[in-house]
């Protein structure tokens, strides 16, 4: 009887806990999206990325921008690939620091099915004269995308409710998984992080 | 019943895991009291809330000189500033940045663009970056509305000042002004709380 209530105490206690916990890293099922255009689920064709706002280019690169309708594509691929999806702009001084991090994760592991997206948060005045240089300069290999939406408060709950905004944010995700960090990474924790998503 | 306790014993493991994995930063949220500072200004005299004569409340603005989005919003901080302060609500700025490890934010930096832009409010270095955390900001530009009570200065609005960092022109809601519209009126705040993208605090 004294065990019982010992159990039923101890039950209690973790209910408790688990409610008063408020994780940070979030590794909530990916949610359903709630503004993109259906995807069709097809066992033949592969779902087409979504016709951009806009396509920026100079004569070597070019960056698709999307609002955050058309970038969550990017955030719900449903496939084998485990994809480390990074926001970061050129004028972001911690997030060009770790850039180079995240390029060679996209390199090494592309074997492994890993693949790296870069989101810039650039504003509309520094992509042409920022942006499309940086890209060229660096020689980035990993996909660059644009997000231009200014209305953040309605996006940036739908990357993660535990985003306050601040950049560099990185979230990895793959079919069975997602995880939301708002911090700076060097190489070998991402590689560590990266090595719990199977 | 061994079973059990072992099961019991199982969860708690798992639940203090969980536990551990709780970093999340502690800060105000809003009905929260907000602690008063003594902070030195760009003209080198220390300011704290208290001081600042017939104030009913601050707009205390996390923000920088070296960040691109709180460049973005400081002409709509010192509008903000210059409607307010008539009103009761002025705004006191303070930089959360470590000037060690972002240069451009250093105490002669802030004089300097606060005598450019002209600043007609307090513009604060959080020397040693003890207020911050306490706010719980984590970016530049990063906006607390306080309303002065009798029990303190109360948290009543947090985030961002309005809905449209790039272009001031096609701003939609004005998410500060309608906070501190309603406080004047003896409102509730309707929306108490936004997020925005802003550059990471260096502390």
């Amino acid at each position: 009887m004294i065990l019982k209530r010992i159990s039923l105490f101890v039950v209690l206690f973790i209910i408790t806990l688990l409610f008063s916990c408020k994780k940070e890293v979030s590794n909530d099922a990916p949610k359903e999206p709630e503004t993109v255009p259906e995807i069709v689920e097809d066992t033949i064709a592969v779902p087409k990325p979504p016709k951009p706002l806009k396509v920026y280019s100079n004569d070597t690169v070019s960056v698709p921008a999307y609002d955050y309708a058309g970038l969550e594509y990017y955030l719900r691929q449903k496939n084998d690939t485990t994809y480390v999806v990074n926001f970061w702009a050129t004028w972001c001084v911690p997030c060009v620091a770790e850039l180079p991090n995240f390029e060679k994760i996209n390199t090494n592991y592309k074997k492994n099915k890993i693949k790296v997206i870069l989101v810039s948060l650039d504003m509309a005045k520094m992509i042409e004269p920022k942006l499309l240089p940086f890209i060229k300069e660096k020689q980035i290999k990993s996909q660059v995308v644009l997000l231009r939406d200014p209305d953040a408060d309605a996006w940036i709950p739908k990357v993660d409710s535990t985003w306050s905004g601040a950049i560099p944010a990185t979230v990895i995700y793959n079919s069975e998984m997602r995880k939301f960090y708002e911090r700076s990474f060097t190489y070998d924790e991402l590689e560590k992080e990266i090595s719990n998503f199977k | 019943m061994k079973k059990i306790q072992f099961l019991a014993m199982f969860l708690v493991m798992g639940a203090l895991a969980a536990f551990k994995a709780d970093t999340s930063v502690a800060g105000y949220k809003v009905g929260d009291v907000a602690t008063d500072f003594s902070l030195k200004n760009v003209d080198g005299k220390m300011v704290s809330l208290k001081d600042i004569k017939g104030a009913k409340g601050y707009i205390v603005v996390f923000t920088c000189n070296h960040c691109p989005y709180a460049q973005a919003y400081e002409d709509r901080i010192m509008a903000l500033d210059k409607k307010y302060k008539a009103l009761g609500y002025p705004v006191v700025a303070i930089n959360p940045n470590n000037p060690e490890k972002q240069k451009e934010d250093s105490f002669a930096k802030m004089q300097e663009r606060a005598k450019e832009k002209k600043f007609a409010f307090p513009y604060l270095l959080d020397e040693g970056q003890k207020i911050f955390p306490q706010y719980g900001a984590t970016k530049t530009p990063h906006v607390y509305i306080l309303q002065k009570t009798a029990k303190g200065n109360v948290v009543k609005y947090i985030g961002a000042i309005d809905d449209n960092y790039e272009d001031a022109a096609a701003v939609k809601q004005k998410y500060a002004e309608n906070a501190l519209d309603a406080l004047l009126k003896g409102k509730d705040v309707t929306v108490k709380e936004t997020k925005a993208i802003g550059c990471s605090i260096k502390a």
